[in-house]
């Protein structure tokens, strides 16, 4: 469809990369005439790994190209939530994750000097994962790498190649064919299906000629990562117009190494050369730490920030998914999350769709679904930026009011918007939704993420892992169901003396039995098993009606 | 499934039902009222009076709460275009 772009530059090692990790290694491919594989993956940044991760976990064959031999240096995102967490820990990764990240909970909201209030993020009790941990990125996606070549040894058919650059990709009807440069010289792949994980800028959807509409934020935000020893607590700290006048706003936030996020809104007409000067970066931290704090600065860098989305995030064969398919500005912690979200809801589903146990359209359902996500984490990360940079006179005026106000009247606080975190999205309305079960708890209704539990012998989603369940809550049901070629599994739990699960899953009712999909979210629930019934909801969510 | 949002989604329940705001008489004083609001800015620079005018709309907004009547009396305030 698309002629290669015009200079086939080789791809070259990367001078800054943080870990190197699947360096070029020349593939039987490259002399072979276009070999055909069932999934390739183009990218891979924390998206790509997970997607590889979680369908070489299933037995898909699966092959990633990146243009690099590993994860590039400088940290981008840090504030990795729960649901995160748990999709990782169902691949996994999530351990080494947990171990290594910073939990928080406490975050201050500074304006000019005055702190107007603190908050916490009081996680609810009894899930195995915080509400966020605080993380470099390259650590996160070293991690889903380690994950990999763990299970690769294990016999997963993971393939990661580095230095393999897509430079041009043609649909066909039963494939997608791919053009690859590398440093021996270009070659062709095919694949059945192809995932393009290729970040913000994604070449591949330039190749197809899709666009990407959206807002641009007329704002330059300084990134500092710096290491210092200082002891500020491990809370999030966010100024409006701060008295240090280093930024119209300021955030500074705890990484693991004793590394700091510090975060300066510069405004829009910028010299962006002249402001990553060093000299000039350490005089904006320096204004905001005091002049006696030695730090080392680890990493700085300017960005622009976008809000927008693909309009359809499937494309024929080529699957769009994380920052190439949408885009969101960083307040909310929106970015890598729901593009893991988008992964965990894929896999499955295309894992079905090449077996032949469901039909194509069940792919349709992940772009309705992740299409809807994408569009709240838009409303929210745009809300969010619309406050902290105000965009005329009068909206700056009352956001300025709030503030006042926030002081000293609670219900403005409620109203101050330095970012709305990330919190995962409930599929209403999807066409896989089977029946609800009137006097059941709203937050588990069909479409939603199951939220986590202590359960007898560990953790609620740990339990659940990764295929069709039926759970049930002091509710008979055959152990396992066959239908539609698939089996369903069930999951047995009482809710007696196990007030979590009462108050999530069953409310006043006594009994509840709920289909789960793979993805851990709700199928359809009843108040108790009928056969039938059950069959339907499957059928349903497997897209075959 | 849902369309792209553009502004506030509403509960399905309220869709249909008529906005509550109040656009007959209410104040049990209005000539008492109004005296009060000119006066509260009194010297006040202009910048100050709609800083405090700001405060005060966001006050009664959420003394208000409801969003249907808040949108019913944003939609009355703003000039027709
Ligand atoms: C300052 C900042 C702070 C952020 N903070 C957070 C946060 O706290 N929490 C959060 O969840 N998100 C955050 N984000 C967003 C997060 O960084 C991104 O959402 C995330 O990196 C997206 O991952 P990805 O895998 O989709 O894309 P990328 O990470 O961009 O990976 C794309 C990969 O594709 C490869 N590639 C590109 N073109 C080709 C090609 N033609 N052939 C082969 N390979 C190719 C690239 O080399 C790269 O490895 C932040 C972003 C920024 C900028």
């Amino acid at each position: 469809m698309t002629a290669p772009i015009a200079t086939p530059e080789i791809p070259a090692q990367r001078q800054n990369l943080a870990f190197t990790l699947y360096p070029y290694v020349k593939s039987p491919d490259q002399e072979a005439v276009a070999r055909r594989h069932p999934v390739v993956v183009v990218g891979a940044g924390p998206i790509g790994l997970a997607a590889a991760l979680d369908l070489g976990r299933q037995g898909v064959p699966v092959l990633v190209l990146d243009d690099n031999e590993g994860i590039g240096e400088g940290s981008r995102a840090i504030c990795f939530s729960k649901r995160a967490l748990e999709i990782c820990d169902r691949l996994g990764a999530a351990g080494p994750m947990l171990e290594k990240g910073v939990v928080w909970n406490l975050g201050k909201v500074f304006h000019d000097d005055r702190l107007l209030y603190e908050f916490n993020l009081l996680p609810e009790a009894g899930h195995a994962f915080p509400a966020f941990i605080n993380l470099q990125q390259p650590y996160f996606e070293k991690f889903l790498h380690d994950t990999i070549v763990a299970v690769q040894a294990a016999g997963a058919p993971i393939e990661i190649r580095g230095c393999n650059r897509v430079e041009a990709v043609t649909p066909r009807t039963d494939h997608v064919a791919l053009d690859v440069m590398t440093p021996d010289g270009p070659y062709r792949v095919e694949a059945d299906w192809l995932i393009a994980c290729d970040g913000a800028r994604s070449p591949l959807r330039g190749m197809l000629g899709l666009g990407f509409e959206g807002r641009v934020f007329e704002d330059n935000f300084l990134i500092a990562d710096v290491r210092m020893t200082a002891d500020f607590p491990t809370e999030r700290w966010f100024w409006f117009e701060p008295h240090f006048k280093s930024g119209a706003s300021a955030l500074l936030h705890k990484q693991p190494d004793d590394v700091w996020r510090i975060d300066f809104q510069l405004g829009w007409d910028i010299d962006r050369k002249a402001e990553l000067e060093p000299a000039r970066v350490r005089a904006r931290v320096d204004a905001m730490l005091g002049p006696e704090v030695e730090y080392e600065l680890v990493w700085t860098s300017i960005y622009t920030f976008q809000c927008r989305r693909m309009e359809r995030f499937r494309q024929g064969r080529v699957i769009f998914a994380g920052d190439a398919a949408h885009q969101v500005s960083p307040f909310g912690a929106r970015g890598a999350n729901s593009g893991i979200q988008d992964v965990d809801n894929l896999c499955w589903k295309l894992k079905l769709v090449l077996e032949g146990m469901a039909p194509e359209r069940l792919l349709d359902s992940y772009d309705a679904e992740r299409v809807h996500g994408a569009d709240e984490n838009i409303l929210n990360s745009t809300r969010a930026t619309d406050f902290i940079t105000p965009k005329t006179p009068v909206s700056k005026l009352f956001r300025n009011a709030v503030l006042d106000l926030a002081a000293t009247q609670p219900f403005a606080r409620s109203i101050v918007n330095s970012g709305r975190l990330s919190v995962p999205c409930t599929y209403d309305g999807s066409s896989l939704n089977g029946p609800d079960c009137e006097n059941l708890p709203a937050r588990t209704r069909p479409g939603s993420p199951v939220p986590d539990a202590p359960v007898a012998d560990g953790w609620l989603l740990q339990a659940l892992g990764g295929g069709f369940t039926l759970m049930t809550f002091d509710a008979e049901a055959p152990e396992v169901i066959k239908a539609h070629g698939v089996i369903v599994r069930r999951l047995a739990l009482t809710a007696t003396g196990n007030a979590a699960l009462q108050a999530r899953f069953l409310g006043e009712a006594p009994a509840a039995v709920y289909l789960i999909r793979p993805d851990q979210h709700v199928a359809a629930r009843w108040s108790r098993y009928d056969e039938t019934a059950v069959r339907a909801a499957l059928a349903r969510a497997l897209a075959l009606e | 499934m849902t369309k792209p949002l553009s502004g506030p989604r509403w509960p399905a329940r309220w869709r249909w039902s008529e906005p509550m705001l109040t656009l007959t008489p209410n104040l049990s004083n209005p000539d008492e009222s109004y005296a009060r609001l000119i006066a509260a800015h009194e010297e006040l620079s202009e910048a100050e009076s709609h800083a405090m005018n700001a405060r005060l709309v966001l006050i009664l907004m959420n003394h208000i709460g409801d969003e249907r009547v808040l949108a019913a009396a944003m939609a009355v305030a703003r000039p027709e275009r």
